[in-house]
């Protein structure tokens, strides 16, 4: 397990939770991320208050890369200028892209995502889109440039759980990417059975923040990841369709 | 001038820097816009803003 490195963008990681750093209190981050062994973590870009506010920046500790997302961002046009204005922020070349049109279920739009991964690898950014779990599309964002690719499992925020299975497992089986399953999940059960299906990390942040206890929930995803890793690649055991196969010896009973 | 959408006046021009230290923006924790365009946290210092300007100061805040 040791040498079992989630690589991005020629970035090793340890850790296979990414966290979302929203709707929880700021004095919480640091508890969160070293609970859930946390090496990567996403940020939302918007305007900033004046009148000294406090700043998320100054709550994550050092050394966990940052993955500012492009949350608000309509179409591509937007999420370029949320990525561009993000670098100047100063913490690394890492960028979430969501365009989100749908404001019921918040899902998003794969043709703008596409474009928009496109124009920001070629200027250099870690592209790791947000998208709707689709095959094709999944090949497009490869061919334009991704360093990972982010299928949903359930609408943004729903706790949900695992509504994409399929078609995330098709992901995992045809594209060479790290594919990372975010938004949807709801407990460490389901980040535990996406990550046995192969998947290479889960990004949560509504199941955690939600829950009655967040720094003991982001715990709780810590554990269920490592072991929904660990299963994969221990090799799930095989299923018997129609009948029993004893565990125990069939031989030796005392009445033989 | 518009500053993050709300309209302002400015009577005369100022360096960016002095504008957003004296509005109370954290000048480390802040990128700027200028009608549109990027302006590296380089040239606060040098860049100058007049009431005509555009102006989006944004930071990071906790998000998904």
């Amino acid at each position: 397990m040791n040498n079992d490195k989630l690589i991005i963008g020629g970035h090793e990681f340890n850790s296979r939770f990414i966290l979302g750093s929203g709707k929880f209190s700021l004095d919480m981050t640091k508890a969160v991320i070293e609970n859930g062994g946390v090496e990567m973590a996403t940020l939302a870009l918007r305007r900033a208050n004046n009148g000294g506010e406090e700043n998320i920046l100054d709550y994550i500790p050092e050394g966990i890369t940052l993955l500012p997302n492009t949350s608000g961002a309509r179409n591509a046009e937007e999420a370029v200028r949320i990525a561009r204005l993000s670098k100047e922020l100063g913490c690394g070349d890492f960028v979430k892209i969501e365009v989100v049109r749908d404001s019921k279920y918040l899902l998003p739009d794969n043709y703008e995502t596409i474009k928009a991964t496109e124009i920001l690898a070629k200027e250099g950014f870690i592209v790791m889109p947000y998208m709707y779990p689709d095959l094709i599309t999944a090949r497009e964002l490869v061919n334009a440039g991704a360093s990972a690719i982010m299928p949903l499992a359930a609408p943004i925020g729903s706790n949900r759980g695992l509504v994409t299975k399929e078609f995330i497992k098709i992901l995992v089986e045809e594209i060479d990417l790290p594919i990372i399953v975010d938004a949807g999940i709801g407990k460490p059960s389901q980040a535990c059975e996406a990550m046995e299906m192969g998947v290479d990390a889960i990004m949560a942040n509504t199941a955690v923040a939600t829950s009655g206890n967040i720094p003991m929930m982001a715990e709780a995803f810590k554990l269920a990841i490592i072991a929904g890793r660990m299963a994969y690649l221990s090799g799930i055991g095989r299923v018997l369709e129609n009948k029993g196969e004893a565990s125990s010896p069939l031989t030796g009973f005392l009445n033989d | 001038m518009r500053i993050n959408g709300k309209t302002i006046s400015l009577k005369e021009e100022i360096k960016l820097s002095d504008f957003l230290e004296q509005n109370g923006y954290n000048i480390n924790r802040v990128a700027v816009e200028k009608n549109g365009n990027i302006i590296p946290r380089a040239k606060f210092l040098t860049e100058i803003i007049n009431d005509n300007d555009i102006i989006e100061v944004v930071s990071f805040v906790g998000g998904g």
